[in-house]
């Protein structure tokens, strides 16, 4: 296991200590200057080695984790950092070498840091209590692999809310062989949230009041506007249908640009965070969403991307001009600007209430126009998983049977193929449609249901055409709820279930532009294990947003009495179910997941899937990787609160 | 007393249980050797409310009233309490309890309650066991409905509403409304039987954050039957319309 301390490695520590001394070097240097200037751009943030200067090596590498004070979007607040920054340096490996990644922990506490999306033996995957037991104060611990992929990752600490204190970075493993594309600079993109209040306080306020953080909720204004365009009578319809499921429409995101400021490469929108290129050159922009818990919607005014990469994993290329990247998910893009001009990376968070934006520039200092924020969006019937078939009458809430089938057009449509053939009794697709559904929110109870409906369906323009216009472009319902609600720790189930990989995301449903989505992602090359599938698993997603508690199947990590057993070697399905009304990015550690996008043959790999509220996404495993590897929503307050399992492939 | 100190009892109970079990060889969650740290910690948390904190002026007298709650524990469990009191301006109070209980999680929105009030006004103090719920019903109105047996076997009944309409992000209109009656007449305390009481407020707040909210608004209080009898007798008066002035704050 001990790694020869070749001249090559040798060298390497050395440019690496090198590069740690210079960020201090500026540091210090910032720490002289007004808080104002110490958190402008500095030049070569965000760089990685250009293809014409990488060596493949070996890479030996210390890693500090501390709390101190740093500058940070505008201030100067007390942190934990990596190297003394945030985000942590780029970590820059070589596939087919050997990894020697020493985190030495100077906090008070215990912690840890997690390779996302690095395939390793387990136990050096840094998760306390499932594949090592922490680093204790003052100890390092030496994460040892052999690299055996390439790509755009990161890494983070996954240790309590460490993450949202700033112990997260970039990783970027550098490939054997030329990669199919060709591009002249090479940038990280690393978005994520920031908040001055402590972690735990800003939980401790979502479980005294949930929507604590949202100051974009419907008002009596809201309401006046809503009557004059419907009749005051569907707008109070549609009111009390929200009110009788005890559910909020503009329930987008639990924590908002109320508390957080949104960071590229570890500056705010002020920093300006800046790539340089010349004219005609191709730029690779490696976006990953390093936050705790935001959404973002990216897009370059005026620069087409072409998606390469999505989690680190190669895909036929695709041009877009918008993506959502849910949290923890990496997209990589090449652009190529031609205009001796400064292009805006624009990333809005998903509910709109902030963004972080850097410049694409032929020089520093230039910036572009940074476009105002878009409405923010609201759920919709859809994302409650509601029945629209029925045409609104509460009664007809009531008894769906098989007879109404024909309704759910599109029933195996793309990527849902997976869907037959199911044999085990975990919730069965089949047979909860012929069960039927039995309404488990008091929605059924509530004779307004019908208004809910109006209201969207009567409304003429404006954002509620458009919510209409959306839940009819909605993916296909491809199946129903079984009876069980999950307990009093979920509050609504899906009782229709879709396919929404075909959808844009939330807030992208009416952009005039083209939007990447999951059905886009098809692998480059074809997938290795082409055999049937063994064994089906069905999780649900679910949560108490009032209560603010999240777990699988309705039980919160310590309820649990059991992992999540795969058998070594077996091929899996993994079927997701998000009985939620909003999304949760799902990481598997230490396995790819096959998204059934409909690509069949050449399934696009995800270590982290967001999967949209009232959605029932499927996916296939390989269980080849042998121990213990954490499963979670990578929301970071969702996965504190219980919303976790423990994988064991034995 | 004696509840209380029971109750006092309890409480440290709750806090006692541990946050995570251990035991030797394996975790059953993670597969792990037990001694290791769980991988996600369970939290309690706490929070302390003062739903209000006002002065009333209304012709007959100006009043001073609290009306606060807090709780600690869990999603399932919690530990609670809630005062509340009032008083002419400048005099001693006429009313002034003090409740703590044990709650636990019935329902998706729901709690039940169980617990002592203790009123140390007005005089001769009184205790009772209450057994209630409290949560959030259909159309977001906030509920606490809670019955009461006082050491002397005497019942009543509290039910008390909340609602919040937003005007602005930051404006909110809070209408509520508490009912308070009893099953038997203990005159001693100024209660008859029947409805007694009924508080009909409404408040506008301004929320400069989320923790302190001034507001102001009017309350109208009606006293019926037998317990505005009794209030005749002590001339105090049976309809009281105030305009209140106060804060809500969270901690």
């Amino acid at each position: 296991m001990s790694q020869p301390n070749t001249p090559a490695t040798l060298l390497q520590r050395r440019e690496f200590l090198q590069g740690a001394l210079g960020a201090g070097g500026l540091l210090a240097l910032n720490s002289l200057l007004p808080a104002y200037a110490a958190t402008q751009f500095a030049p070569g943030l965000g760089t990685v080695t250009p293809p014409n200067r990488r060596h493949a090596a070996d890479t030996l590498m210390d890693i500090a984790i501390r709390e101190q004070r740093l500058e940070l979007a505008g201030q100067r607040p007390k942190a934990m950092t990596l190297n003394n920054s945030i985000p942590g340096p780029v970590v820059e490996l070589y596939e087919g070498q050997r990894a020697s990644l020493r985190v030495t922990n100077h906090l008070a506490e215990d912690s840890s840091i997690h390779w996302h999306g690095i395939l390793l033996p387990f136990e050096m995957d840094g998760v306390p209590g499932v594949t090592f037991p922490g680093i204790k104060p003052g100890d390092t611990f030496n994460a040892e692999f052999d690299v055996r992929q390439y790509g755009t990752y990161w890494y983070h600490s996954h240790s309590g809310l460490q993450e949202q204190l700033g112990v997260y970075g970039p990783m970027v493993v550098h490939p054997a062989e030329p990669e199919p594309w060709a591009y002249d600079r090479d940038y990280v993109v690393m978005l994520s949230d920031w908040t001055f209040e402590d972690p735990h306080r800003v939980l401790a306020n979502l479980k005294g009041m949930a929507d604590y953080y949202n100051f974009q909720q419907r008002t009596s204004e809201d309401f006046i506007r809503d009557a004059r365009k419907a009749g005051t009578g569907a707008a109070l319809a549609d009111r009390a249908a929200w009110g009788g499921m005890r559910m909020m429409a503009t329930d987008i995101a639990d924590i908002t640009g109320e508390t957080y400021t949104y960071l590229m490469n570890g500056l705010h929108p002020a920093g300006n965070w800046t790539g340089l290129f010349r004219p005609g050159e191709r730029v690779r922009l490696r976006f990953i969403n390093g936050s705790a818990m935001s959404y973002f919607n990216v897009r370059i005014p005026g620069l087409p991307m072409t998606v390469i990469q999505a989690d680190g994993q190669n895909i036929q290329p695709v041009e877009t001009d918008e993506f959502q990247i849910g949290v923890a998910e990496t997209f990589d893009v090449i652009v190529q600007p031609q205009e001796d001009a400064a292009y805006t990376v624009m990333a809005e968070s998903m509910d709109r209430s902030g963004y972080t934006r850097g410049t694409l520039a032929p020089r520093l200092g230039m910036e572009a126009a940074v476009p105002p924020l878009r409405e923010r969006p609201m759920r919709t019937m859809v994302d409650m998983g509601m029945d629209m078939s029925m045409g609104g009458g509460h009664g007809g809430m009531k008894g769906m049977q098989h007879g109404d089938m024909p309704k759910m057009k599109g029933m195996d449509h793309q990527g849902m193929s997976g869907m037959q053939g199911k044999d085990t009794a975990s919730g069965s697709a089949h047979g909860s449609m012929a069960h039927g559904m039995r309404p488990s929110t008091d929605m059924k109870t509530s004779p307004a249901i019908s208004g809910f409906a109006k209201l969207s369906a009567s409304i003429p323009n404006g954002q509620d055409q458009a919510i209409e216009s959306r839940m009819e472009r909605a993916g296909p319902v491809v199946a129903r709820h079984d009876p069980d609600t999950h307990g009093p720790g979920n509050i609504s189930v899906a009782t229709v279930q879709r396919n929404r990989l075909g959808e844009p995301g939330t807030g992208l449903e009416d952009v005039d532009h083209r939007v990447l989505t999951y059905a886009d992602l098809r692998n480059i090359q074809p997938n290795a294990d082409t055999r049937p599938v063994d064994r089906e698993i069905e999780l649900h997603l679910t949560g108490n947003m009032e209560r603010y508690m999240w777990s699988f199947d309705g039980k919160r990590f310590h309820e649990v009495d059991s992992t999540v057993r795969f058998n070594y070697g077996e091929r899996l399905r993994l079927i997701l179910v998000n009985d939620t009304m909003m999304e949760h990015p799902i990481h598997l550690h230490g396995m790819f997941m096959e998204l059934e996008n409909g690509h069949d043959g050449r399934l696009p790999l995800k270590h982290t899937l967001s999967v949209k509220a009232s959605e029932r996404a499927s996916l296939l495993i390989t269980a080849n990787e042998r121990g213990r590897w954490a499963f979670h929503c990578h929301l970071l307050y969702h996965m504190k609160m219980g919303m976790f399992r423990v994988v064991e492939v034995v | 007393m004696r509840y209380l100190i029971t109750l006092l009892t309890c409480f440290a109970a709750i806090s006692a249980i541990p946050a995570y079990g251990s035991d030797d060889g394996v975790n059953p969650r993670t597969g792990a050797p037990a001694s290791w740290p769980e991988p996600v910690k369970r939290s309690r948390f706490s929070q302390f409310l003062i739903d209000r904190l006002e002065a009333g002026f209304a012709d007959a007298e100006d009043t001073n009233v609290w009306d606060a709650q807090g709780w600690y524990g869990g999603d399932v469990h919690k530990g609670w309490l809630k005062t509340e009191g009032e008083g002419a301006q400048g005099e001693p109070l006429e009313s002034a309890e003090l409740q703590l209980g044990y709650g636990r999680m019935i329902g998706r929105f729901w709690d039940l309650q169980v617990g002592v009030r203790h009123d140390f006004r007005p005089d001769p103090d009184r205790t009772f066991l209450a057994f209630g719920v409290q949560g959030l019903a259909p159309y977001f109105f906030e509920v606490d409905a809670a019955s009461f047996i006082s050491d002397d076997g005497d019942v009543s009944l509290r039910i008390e509403a909340e609602y919040e309409l937003l005007i602005t992000q930051r404006v909110i209109l809070q209408p509520r409304f508490e009912l308070n009656a009893a099953v038997q007449s203990v005159p001693e305390a100024g209660v008859g039987s029947g409805v007694n009481t009924t508080e009909t407020g409404l408040r506008l707040r301004y929320e400069i954050s989320r923790k302190f909210a001034p507001y102001l608004g009017f309350e109208w209080t009606q006293r019926y039957g037998e317990t505005a009898d009794f209030a005749r007798e002590e001339r105090a008066p049976t309809s009281v319309n105030a305009l209140v002035v106060g804060v809500r704050a969270w901690f």
